[in-house]
């Protein structure tokens, strides 16, 4: 492989990847024979390794209406793919941000206090793991007084407690790793709690909050599709859900795919913005 | 009573059970307007030292005073320039510094603060540098900001916590001469330390050596009698210079210094048997294991 400048073989790798790949898709998942019955009629069957499998062309040439016109809107359940996934981010957005809003100052307390530390760090292991599917129902429960507004309430709490967790743990590490010599550095000036803070504390966490906060994002894209299945939101998880009960399973695989791609992006625009606030 | 004094001061680290003592009775008294250099072993206790004068760690016992006042905490009139720079990377060499004079003079105009950091970042030869961050500067640059943001607080006290020792050869003779310089025209009480008894020599008005810890006293106070401007080339021959460096080595290595740091491990051998090579090796090479004395079965036979 040395004959490729870097570059180019940074291109050419992932695009050879991705070939293999929708060859041995195509290779292991199902597709129709025609068969001729004895009573001379035609019968169509499937087969293959994973009979029920859409492969990349089926997939292609049934769901490409959603994909040519990514952003039209036909009927509430017949929409552009595009269109899904921005109702999708937009509830997850607001999600994400309630997220940060909260596990920010809980970092940063977890950060600076030994006793907040052993109070809530047992607390915070247990609520962690738990799955968005177990807090959903709750969040209809707790917001079922609140009218139209409901599941709306419900999904942005299921997203916020789940996405919070890699924030609230990362910036609390951020905290604990600051050094001791600029934090003395603060104490020589006689800088204010509140200066330390802000002249010292916040800049030095940063780049563990933006670590923080790109794992959280990740998580909050992944709990969408549970929350929109369960509350029947508009989005792409809803559609998906649909498409699966309309017996549809070439959609399923383009809102995999487009879950996918659009993680990986919001994955990668994050790091962009990590790379920035990583200071030497 | 000297400018600055520190009388029985002790210091440890450790709870109780695991404690060990770094500092051990220590006096120690500064004129006003002196150049002390303090000359140890690395580990010996001369950070912690230093700490103890800025107040960044409060003495066991004893009691360290600045102008007859009891030291209690850190203070902006105690400006320190760390071992490690302790310069902040997310701001350039003016914010650096900056940070400092908006905290210690707010009531200065925009403009007479901007001349003050413009002054002393001068005064070290950064003025090109002044809008770099710390990680685009050489390790020998970062040293020069450190010395101007402490120089810029316009503190009583000095405090140089080995500043000179990540430096190489060169650039450390170059910031010798230049923070000596720098420092005398100040007229500010300086307390240098070091691990290079030369540089002491070159930079001091007097020198007094720190035992190895655990347990560390201050030795007897050398002054040095050399002419400035020094010169390092000329110092070099100089008898009287070496007759100094010969007094700090001579109780750095004598038993002063030492009186506290015997050895007391205890080695233990590998618990190893020898391989005996005699023994031909099995035909594919099989690894012998390696026997433990303790996993041996011993057998006592007892002959009557
Ligand atoms: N905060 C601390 N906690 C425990 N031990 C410490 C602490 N600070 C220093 N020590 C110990 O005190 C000794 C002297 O440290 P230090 O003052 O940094 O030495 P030096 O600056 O002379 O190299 C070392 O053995 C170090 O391990
Ligand atoms: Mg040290």
């Amino acid at each position: 492989m040395k004959k490729f400048p870097p570059w180019l073989s940074n291109i050419l790798m992932p695009f050879v990847g991705i070939v293999v790949t929708l060859v041995l898709w195509q290779a292991i998942s199902g597709r129709v024979v025609q068969s001729r019955q004895p009573d001379g009629t035609m019968e169509e069957s499937k087969a293959g390794l994973l009979k029920d499998l859409p492969g990349p062309i089926t997939t292609w040439e049934k769901t490409r209406k959603y994909v040519v016109e990514p952003f039209a809107k036909r009927e509430e359940l017949d929409q552009g793919i595009l269109r899904f996934t921005w109702y999708s981010l937009v509830i997850v957005a607001k999600g994400y941000a309630i997220a940060l809003a909260l596990g920010t100052p809980l970092g940063f307390l977890l950060g600076l206090s030994k006793s907040f530390t052993k109070m809530f760090d047992p607390i915070i292991q247990i609520l962690r793991p738990v799955s968005p599917l177990a807090w959903m129902p709750l969040g209809v429960v707790l917001f079922s007084n609140t009218g139209r507004a409901a599941n709306e309430l419900a999904a942005l709490f299921t997203i916020a407690v789940c996405a919070m967790w890699p924030t609230v743990l990362n910036t609390a590490v951020g905290v604990r790793a600051i050094p001791q010599d600029y934090l003395n550095v603060a104490r020589v000036l006689k800088l204010s709690r509140w200066q330390t803070l802000r002249r010292i504390m916040i800049p030095a966490t940063l780049p563990y909050m933006f670590t923080g906060y790109r794992l959280s994002l990740g998580i909050a894209w992944l709990v969408i599709v549970a929350v929109e299945m369960l509350t029947g939101r508009i989005g792409i998880g809803n559609f998906l859900w649909n498409e699966y009960n309309n017996g549809l399973y070439t959609s399923i695989v383009l809102c995999i795919v487009t879950i996918g791609v659009v993680g990986f992006l919001l994955d990668r625009a994050m790091s962009l913005l990590e790379r920035r606030f990583k200071t030497a | 009573m000297a400018f600055l004094e520190l009388k029985g001061v002790s210091k440890g680290f450790g709870t109780f059970g695991h404690r060990t003592e770094v500092l051990r009775d220590l006096d120690l008294s500064v004129e006003r307007g002196e150049f002390v250099a303090i000359v140890g072993y690395s580990g010996s206790g001369k950070t912690t030292l230093i700490n103890l004068i800025a107040g960044l760690q409060l003495p066991d016992s004893g009691t360290v005073s600045i102008n007859d006042l009891e030291v209690t905490g850190p203070g902006p009139d105690r400006g320190i320039v760390f071992q490690n720079y302790s310069l902040l990377p997310w701001l350039t060499v003016r914010e650096n510094i900056a940070l400092a004079v908006d905290q210690l003079f707010p009531n200065w105009s925009a403009a007479r603060k901007r001349q003050h950091i413009d002054h002393h970042v001068g005064l070290v030869g950064l003025s090109h540098a002044v809008d770099r961050r710390p990680a685009e500067l050489s390790g020998g640059m970062r040293q020069r900001v450190s010395v101007a943001r402490a120089l810029a607080m316009d503190p009583q006290v000095l405090l140089l916590d080995e500043p000179l020792g990540a430096l190489d050869a060169l650039t450390r003779a170059t910031l010798q001469d230049e923070i000596g310089r720098i420092g005398s025209a100040s007229g500010k009480t300086i307390v240098l330390i070091t691990n290079d008894p030369d540089e002491g020599i070159l930079m001091a008005d007097r020198i007094i050596p720190l035992g190895a810890g655990p347990g560390a006293t201050l030795g007897p106070s050398i002054v040095v009698d050399l002419e400035r401007p020094r010169d390092r080339k000329a110092l070099n021959h100089d008898p009287r210079f070496k007759a100094i460096r010969a007094e700090i080595v001579r109780w750095l290595l004598g038993p002063g210094a030492h009186k506290s740091t015997s050895v007391s491990r205890k080695l233990v051998l590998p618990d190893l048997e020898p391989e005996d090579l005699d023994l031909p090796r099995t035909l594919f090479g099989v690894k012998r294991v390696a026997r433990r004395r303790s996993e041996q079965v011993r057998e006592n036979i007892e002959l009557r």
